[in-house]
């Protein structure tokens, strides 16, 4: 098991109702923490029900949804912004 | 040389950039670069208020501005260029106004328009930066391409309720694309615009400043500039991150374009 921090943005947040939250996980890549995430709460399903666009950043580094975590400490989901 | 060069600039101008003067990072001939310096903002909203306030100010030589918009009540919480006595006016021309009153120096070019493909290249060549304020991912897009065929840096920021983003796109000089970074439109309804969703109005204020600090950077030579750094800022929270972004080698748009570049 690892300990994440994982971090929300833009409409990820808003559907999370949060902007972090630390999670115990045997997930190996981001797809399976998204799975696990996905079955905490209804709120959580909603926020990745469409993944299309959602960019994940591990310590602070783009990295892909297949990526593995490899030892990474905190995970970042963050989309596009459109308004300006 | 067969005749004077042309001053720099106007009599009695130079003595309201004192402040740049004295910093060691601008100085003298960083300040030139400024007055030498073509800009392309597109967007005269919420983010190209304070971009488009402090360029002028800052004494970038010509600022070109394009928006098709008219200001609008609902407009004033959060676009400072604009005021009250100019509700209805084309966005474009409200901002020529009010740069004139800040800096009678600076070159403005209001184009009141929507940009498209067509207009694009023609808008974006001969400048040292664009900048990409408008409040669409299509047009956001579209600017991408521009400025990635013309290999123009391309400093873009976006907003969203209490949160901003911000990077310098530019696969010309190592750093990903907008579509290497978001190669995704979001369905419709996840991305809501500000009417949709709201915003709060010092936001664009935050992220709108930084990117004019970030221009004055990129044309002055200061500092280290936002290539491959994305910049994140939740206000709500009071959270920000910066994450490192990187080309996509595969990218539909800048992938086979700039392959051999640095």
């Amino acid at each position: 098991m690892a300990t994440l921090d994982i971090l929300y943005f833009a409409w990820l947040r808003e559907r999370i109702a949060t902007p972090r939250e630390t999670v115990d996980t045997a997930a190996q890549t981001v797809a399976e923490l998204i799975q696990e995430l996905s079955a905490q709460s209804e709120r959580h399903a909603a926020a990745f029900a469409d993944l299309a666009s959602v960019r994940v950043a591990l310590d602070q580094v783009l990295a892909d949804i297949a990526a593995p975590l490899a030892g990474a400490r905190e995970v970042a989901f963050f989309p596009p912004m459109t308004g300006g | 040389m067969t005749q004077m060069m042309a001053p720099l600039y106007a009599e009695g101008e130079v003595p309201r950039y004192a402040r740049h003067i004295v910093l060691r990072e601008i100085g003298g001939p960083g300040q030139a670069r400024l007055k030498r310096a073509s800009v392309l903002i597109v967007g005269a909203g919420g983010l190209g208020s304070p971009v488009l306030l402090y360029l002028a100010a800052a004494g970038v030589g010509r600022i070109s501005v394009i928006d098709d918009d008219r200001v609008s009540e609902s407009n004033l919480q959060r676009q400072v260029i604009h005021s009250q006595d100019r509700l209805g006016m084309a966005k474009v021309q409200s901002a020529r106004i009010a740069l004139a009153g800040i800096n009678p120096h600076v070159a403005v070019e209001p184009i009141e328009s929507r940009l498209d493909a067509a207009g694009a290249a023609g808008l974006v060549a001969g400048k040292d930066l664009v900048i990409d304020a408008t409040d669409n991912l299509a047009t956001r897009h579209l600017l991408n391409r521009a400025c990635v065929a013309a290999r123009k840096p391309l400093l873009s920021g976006a907003i969203s309720q209490w949160e901003g983003q911000l990077t310098l796109y530019d696969p010309a000089r190592g750093a990903p694309c907008l579509c290497c970074l978001f190669p995704q439109i979001p369905a419709e309804g996840l991305a809501p615009d500000c009417a949709a969703a709201g915003v709060m109005g010092a936001l664009p204020g935050i992220i709108g400043a930084t990117m004019a600090a970030e221009a004055i950077k990129e044309l002055t030579g200061a500092g280290r500039s936002l290539r491959g750094r994305l910049l994140l800022h939740d206000a709500l929270w009071g959270e920000s991150r910066e994450i490192a972004v990187m080309r996509n080698p595969a990218c539909p748009v800048c992938g086979g374009t700039h392959g051999d570049s640095e």
